[in-house]
């Protein structure tokens, strides 16, 4: 997937987390661009982005991650 | 809100006792508890939940001054103690196995949440749910989810700082993330009345039954003693960790059987935002805090287990008694909303 996060006080405060096998956490984000290049706004103080592809709610994880195993 | 009714010997006790001015010289209260169940025991369950909430909100007619009274505490822990060991026997082999096994132990977690055993009932509020059935969940639920979050903010202050900012990162968002009308509770809350229910505190501590009950008094025994602090953050993980699928579900019921958008709208909020909480819950917080302190490892599996076992047999009762098409508790009757 392409998301790319615009942050809110500059790039260098966005904090990217990696989760196994799930989401990539933001933390300081502004807004995630989707794999649709539409501009989705952050908020919540961290969100959690798709990188299984398979959320009903792209580009935020919904849980269905977990349904893949 | 007043004061519940009392349900048997030791809540009409305790209940006698604290709809009196406090009075300090006032001694020991003795109570005699029942054998069987606690978790199933209306009694025992109904007093501890009064008990209980003279920490939160309390009651209009209950002194203030009772919330610290030493007899009081001590009814309480003569109740909390039968009930942490029922819980505790309980869930013994899934906690084994759990505890000390290899791999990580968010995965742990997460493998234990996705796997216990027990019936769904957001499939079922999802597919078959009657409008009736979907109302009396959500009436069940308005006993915890009034006061969701409130009993895992107690740890906070017992947690070292690193720990403490995991948890008030995921506090801030059940708490609104500083906007008043999105605080879960309120959220709750906005959900019931546009499902034609009583939206005020605790409306329907009389008429649910002690299993009901305990799901809400067993957060708040976590939430209240410092030793259990990590059986109330592994509560936490394992409430977070089977919220955003399950919401989804009951989302989609609650919008089948032609409630309004905001009746669902606590649902569709709980799918986004539990999808991050259930990654802090047990990676940033369960996992971190056993890493500093292994010794609360036991603990942690204990409280998410405990949660998962307690929504299990809550989900069968209801489910049983669908199934006979009865309700446990009946819906207030009401003109019937044809879906627009
Ligand atoms: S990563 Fe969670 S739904 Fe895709
Ligand atoms: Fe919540
Ligand atoms: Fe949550």
């Amino acid at each position: 997937m392409t998301a790319a996060a615009g942050g809110r006080r500059g790039d260098s405060d966005v904090e990217v987390t990696l989760c196994p096998g799930g989401p990539m956490l933001l933390r300081g984000a502004s807004h995630v661009v989707g794999e649709d290049g539409a501009r989705h706004e952050v908020q919540r103080s961290v969100v959690a982005v798709c990188r299984c592809g398979s959320s009903a709610r792209a580009p935020w994880c919904d849980g269905t991650h977990k349904l893949l195993a | 809100m007043k004061l519940p009714r009392a349900r048997g010997p030791v809540s009409t006790a305790v209940f006698e006792r604290i709809l009196q001015a406090r009075d300090v010289l006032a001694g020991p209260l003795r109570v005699e508890l029942a054998s069987g169940d606690p978790i199933e025991d209306d009694d025992l369950q109904v007093t501890l939940w009064a008990l209980y909430e003279l920490h939160y909100r309390s009651f209009e007619d209950v002194d203030e001054g009772w919330e610290w009274a030493p007899e009081l505490l001590a009814v309480r822990e003569q109740l909390e103690a039968p009930f942490e060991r029922a819980l505790r026997e309980e869930v013994r082999p899934q906690v084994a196995a759990v505890v000390g096994a290899p791999g990580d132990l968010a995965d742990r977690l997460f493998a234990l949440t996705d796997s216990f055993e027990g019936p769904s009932l957001a499939e079922h509020i999802q597919r078959h749910a009657t409008r009736e059935q979907v109302q009396e969940f959500l009436l069940h639920r308005s006993v915890y989810q009034l006061k969701e979050a409130d009993p895992h903010t107690w740890v906070i202050p017992r947690l070292e700082p690193d720990i403490k900012a995991r948890l008030v990162e995921l506090q801030f968002d059940e708490y609104g993330g500083g906007r008043p009308a999105r605080v879960h509770q309120a959220l709750y809350a906005r959900a019931l009345i546009e499902a034609g229910l009583d939206a005020s505190y605790g409306a329907y501590v009389d008429d649910v039954p002690a299993i009901t009950l305990a799901l809400s008094n067993a957060t708040s025994l976590f939430g209240l003693h410092r030793r259990l602090r990590a059986a109330a953050l592994g509560h936490l993980g394992a409430v977070e960790a089977t919220s955003s699928i399950p919401c989804r579900r009951f989302a989609a019921g609650i919008r089948r059987t032609g409630f309004s958008d905001p009746v669902a709208f606590f649902f569709d909020e709980h799918v986004e935002a539990d999808a991050v909480h259930e990654q802090l819950a047990l990676r940033g917080i369960c996992a971190e805090l056993v890493k500093a302190t292994p010794g609360l490892e036991a603990d942690v599996v204990f409280g998410a287990t405990a949660c998962l076992t307690l929504e299990a047999r809550f989900a069968a009762r209801l489910l049983e008694a669908w199934d006979n098409e009865e309700h446990v508790v009946p819906p207030p009757r009401q003109e019937a909303q044809v879906p627009a």
